[in-house]
């Protein structure tokens, strides 16, 4: 242990740590902005600057290490002023038209200066309005908010590996911009919205799309479903104050209901639907000796990183969609014929941890036909909360709410999807029964579960050893790629989600994810799973029926018509 | 006496486009010696000297040396900082043009103390002359096997290349110059690790500025004890002055540290010209202090100069006479360091454009009270807590001046008596 002093206070502190996280475990706040845990430290916004005895310059306590005897002062007028004038710098090259902002009273900016007193700027506003970016169905950017924190930069290159954007210019033209063209349309962006995650302001958020969503509850011809993604509801709840590791399902339900849907479905049950068309496909592709490994397709990030990234590798991609688009697809055809609904009186809604989402649902693959989408409108688990407070809707006394039939019975299989490994462990479960014809002793596959960046497993299938890989964000995807580039890959299957902790920590997700919680989600995710009655995604009674009444059988006509999809290289404009 | 010619002794009459003139002039001797000494012997003659950079911040450096030396992992990399952007500077470029091949000795030198096995000679991109005469001089040593594998059958293998800057002033800051190797946009990086523990390319680097390697020949050849009696007991041996401004014999000038900086003006420098008087003198360069005449017999000293918030700087001394108006020195100088911010950190990206707007109000004689408080806050905030040393030093001119010539600023106000609050 390090024996230290902060504001004249005996302290001890473990070795390596900075001061910024010994103070805040001694109860001592210091403020900061850049700074973002689990992303590399740059300390350029200066604003957690302290005083440390011997440095005639203040420090920033986010960089600086602990030494033994180090003197801290964090609360002198010196560092006060030196916070209170940075602050005031970036508040005159900033878009302040805060009441109307996106994030007003969820704003780390917001927060700063309220902290620190500002009621007035001693500096002249100097901001010049730049033009906004609002041409990709999923990432709005408004440069204008941009404080220059550098927090998107480090997401998109140190934990994605995608490099979008980057720091343009010198001087007080500075700015942070997609690297080669204007928009993020133009560049290889995966729309993975990490970068919307770490924003400490709105300078990059989701595209909202709340409004279209309401227009829809409230128009008369339109039948409005929603459909909920499996880690929603491990998240929803931070929204309204909780903290990270419970689930809010029957709150979720029901606040759904309120804001009036006219059904509440599940996506779990076409995630267990998912297993079963992309268990069979793995089948079939060992059986016939068709390309391997076969990789996830339920990522639509990861899926926009292959046509971009790895045009030679889309044979690889399994050609299933993924849960949300066979959901969409199911809705305006099953479920409408069964209903008596005209599709084109049907409104579907999908709440994602995900910003790509958003993209994925306005492909046109993923259509039934010319004029209809599968999907309608994607909206984010921010945007969902942001709807329920605007409707007066008190989220933490509702009861709970049940899904409706018939996408409401789901399994723990599906519930596991939210999880990095979770679409491995569910398939796992159901390709070694369907191959091994027998039992699973132990259900549950844990090599796959965890946080580190690739997992690997050995499984026994028909009596052989099956090697299978399950890798989050694309920086470790791209290891497993390269093996299958060279020709050495050993893995027959492999799972790839985009944001790191899967989708449970997409980039959709309530503001202020950090890897702790996405672990504390991911085992809540695993609460869901172990509560669950039914386990195992082909065991849910409803997909029996679903096949009986209406697909007839994994891989056959009908799923290739509306749960299987193809996909595009595309071709770089750079 | 104030000269005392060391490190320019030799030079107009060595011609800089020869290493057999040099070498028949004692270049390399001193090189040689080295390489029969043990490495810590010359890390501890260097000590002894108390020898300190002469590239702005004075850092000791034999504890960069040292620290250099005991890293394990290599390769080592020597970098020389030869990017002299700070105006008013211009010795580097004497010493390349002049005498190309002391550099590259004391480089040697230092890259044999702390095992290095590559060197990069980092030149500001408009010194045509210096690039080509440093490329011819490294052409030449390689011929005479003095850079290359096995150097003098000593075992030691070293290589040397010339990079250009491309016109940005931050590069000469150790981080940003070490970024601009590895070929990245030319900005900072947070320290620690420092260079010597990751420098270029994540490895071990000694970065040192043109002039401090030129001492190694001479503290290998004299050693330590007798190189520390040149000088003062606190600053050892001699600095290469850059005189210019309003003054007769503008040039660059060696002298030993203690000289005080009237002795350089008027006895070496000839005095102002015209029989005006001195109104102030900028030390260091753009980024150092602004003094009024009545300090001038301060000396040249790395104490003396801490006393007032400024480090020696390179060595710069631009002399100003009585029809210069400080706003329009202090205007120049800020609008010079808005520009040349990398835009990285908040206070020097953003800072600036407020110096400038609130000087220029100044400079208009439309100050107010609350102006000039705002002034002097934000500069403190921009020199205690920029992340290099060009935000850090950047606003010293303007802190010096809020001392030295508080008065001016009062003056400048929109209104008469403007007392301040």
């Amino acid at each position: 242990m390090i024996k230290l002093k902060i504001n004249g206070f005996d302290i001890e502190a473990k070795q390596g740590a900075t001061v910024l996280e010994t103070a805040k475990e001694n109860g001592i706040d210091i403020p900061t902005l850049c700074y973002y845990p689990d992303l590399k430290i740059n300390s350029d916004c200066r604003v957690c600057s302290v005083e440390i005895s011997g440095s005639k310059n203040l420090q920033t306590a986010c960089s600086t290490p602990v030494k033994e005897g180090m003197e801290v002062k964090t609360n002198t007028s010196k560092v006060y002023n030196a916070r209170k004038t940075i602050t005031e710098l970036i508040l005159a090259n900033h878009d302040t038209n805060c009441t109307t902002c996106s994030r007003n009273l969820k704003c780390e900016l917001q927060d700063l200066a309220n902290t620190l007193g500002i009621d007035e700027n001693r500096f002249e506003k100097v901001l010049e309005m730049d033009e906004v970016d609002n041409h990709n169905p999923s990432i709005y950017r408004n440069p204008n908010r941009c404080i220059k924190c550098g927090r998107c930069i480090e997401v998109c290159k140190d934990v994605e590996g995608t490099y979008v954007l980057e720091n343009q210019g010198r001087s007080n033209e500075v700015k942070v911009a997609p690297k080669y063209g204007k928009y993020l349309s133009d560049e290889d962006c995966t729309f993975c919205g990490q970068c919307a995650s770490v924003c400490p302001v709105a300078a990059i958020t989701e595209k909202d799309d709340s409004q279209r969503v309401f227009d829809a509850i409230n128009n008369p011809k339109k039948h409005v479903i929603v459909q909920v993604a499996p880690a929603i509801r491990v998240a929803i709840g931070e929204e309204f104050g909780h903290e990270a590791g419970g689930q809010w399902t029957g709150q979720l339900i029901s606040a759904l209901k309120r804001l009036g849907f006219d059904r509440v479905f599940d996506t779990d049950f076409t995630a267990d639907l998912t297993i079963i068309e992309e268990g069979h496909e793995l089948l079939e592709r060992v059986k016939t000796g068709g390309t391997l490994p076969m990789m996830t397709s339920c990522c639509p990030g990861w899926i926009n990183y292959a046509e971009q990234q790895h045009p030679d590798m889309l044979d690889h991609l399994s050609t299933c969609k993924s849960p949300q688009q066979m959901f969409g697809a199911l809705a305006k055809t099953y479920y409408a014929e069964s209903a008596k609904i005209d599709p084109e009186d049907m409104y579907v809604v999908s709440i994602m941890p995900c910003t790509a989402k958003k993209y994925e649902a306005a492909r046109k693959e993923m259509q039934i036909n010319e004029s209809i989408q599968d999907v309608d409108a994607v909206l984010t688990t921010r945007e969902l909360a942001k709807m329920i407070r605007s409707q007066g809707i008190n989220f933490n006394n509702l009861k709970d709410g049940e899904f409706d039939t018939p996408f409401g019975i789901t399994t723990g299989a599906a519930a596991i999807f939210g999880a990095t490994g979770g679409v491995m462990e569910a398939a796992l479960r159901t390709v070694s029964e369907v191959v091994n014809e027998k039992p699973l002793e132990k259900i549950e596959f844990k090599d796959v579960r965890g946080f580190d960046g690739i997992k690997e497993a050995t499984v026994e299938l028909g009596g052989n050893p099956v090697k299978v890989a399950v890798a989050h964000t694309l920086k470790h995807a791209e290891t497993l790629i390269s093996q299958v580039k060279a020709g050495k890959s050993e893995y027959a299957f492999i799972e790839v989600m985009t944001c790191p902790g899967g989708c449970v920590g997409g980039g959709g997700q309530p503001y202020g994810t950090t890897n702790k919680k996405r672990i504390e989600r991911i085992e809540s995710t695993y609460r869901v799973d172990g509560a669950m009655q039914i386990r195992k995604s082909h065991e849910n009674p409803t997909i029996k029926k679903l096949y009986d009444d209406f697909l007839k059988e994994p891989l056959g006509k009908k799923s290739h018509t509306l749960l299987h999809t193809h996909y595009h290289p595309r071709h770089k404009k750079t | 006496m104030p000269e005392h010619k060391m490190l320019t002794k030799r030079i107009g009459d060595i011609n800089p486009l020869s290493i057999k003139d040099a070498m028949e002039k004692g270049s390399y001797k001193q090189f040689k010696k080295a390489l029969s000494m043990e490495r810590i012997d010359i890390i501890d003659e260097i000590e002894k000297a108390n020898l300190r950079g002469r590239g702005g911040a004075g850092f000791p450096m034999h504890i960069k040396l040292m620290s250099t030396a005991k890293q394990e992992a290599t390769p080592k990399y020597i970098v020389c900082n030869a990017d002299e952007g700070e105006p008013g500077n211009f010795k580097d470029r004497y010493l390349m043009e002049k005498d190309p091949h002391m550099i590259l000795e004391g480089m040697l030198i230092a890259a044999y103390a702390v095992g290095a096995s590559r060197g990069f000679f980092y030149i500001r991109g408009e010194y045509d002359q210096a690039i080509s005469i440093m490329k011819w001089a490294i052409e030449e040593a390689k011929e005479k096997g003095l850079l290359g594998k096995n150097i003098n059958d000593s075992g030691f293998d070293f290589e040397m290349e010339v990079r250009t800057g491309a016109g940005s002033y931050v590069v000469g800051e150790e981080f940003a110059m070490i970024e601009s190797i590895e070929g990245k946009s030319g900005r900072t990086r947070v320290k620690p690790p420092f260079p010597t523990d990751e420098g270029v390319f994540g490895m071990p680097t000694l970065l040192n500025n043109v002039e401090t390697y030129c001492n190694l020949p001479f503290i290998v050849e004299m050693g330590g004890n007798n190189y520390k009696k040149i000088g003062t007991p606190t600053s050892t041996g001699t600095k290469l002055i850059s005189l210019s401004g309003n003054i007769t014999n503008p040039g660059v000038y060696e002298v030993p540290f203690g000289t005080t900086i009237r002795e350089v003006i008027d006895t070496l420098g000839g005095g102002v010209p015209s029989d005006r008087k001195i109104k102030m003198v900028q030390l260091g360069g753009a980024c150092g202090p602004i003094i009024p005449e009545f300090m001038l017999d301060m000396q040249i000293d790395y104490e003396r100069f801490e006393e007032f918030e400024s480090k020696t700087g390179a060595g710069a001394i631009i002399v100003m006479d009585d029809r210069q108006d400080l706003f329009e020195v202090l205007l120049r100088i800020v609008k010079f360091f808005e520009h040349e911010s990398c835009g990285r950190c908040t206070p020097c990206r953003e800072g600036h454009v407020h110096l400038e707007k609130l000087l220029r109000k100044f400079f208009k004689h439309d100050g107010t009270p609350n102006e000039l408080y705002s002034l002097e806050s934000l500069a403190r905030v921009i020199h205690q807590s920029s992340l290099c040393g060009l935000g850090q030093s950047s606003p010293i001119s303007i802190i010096s001046t809020l001392g030295y010539f508080r008065n001016e600023f009062h003056d400048r106000m929109a209104f008469d008596g403007g007392e301040e609050s």
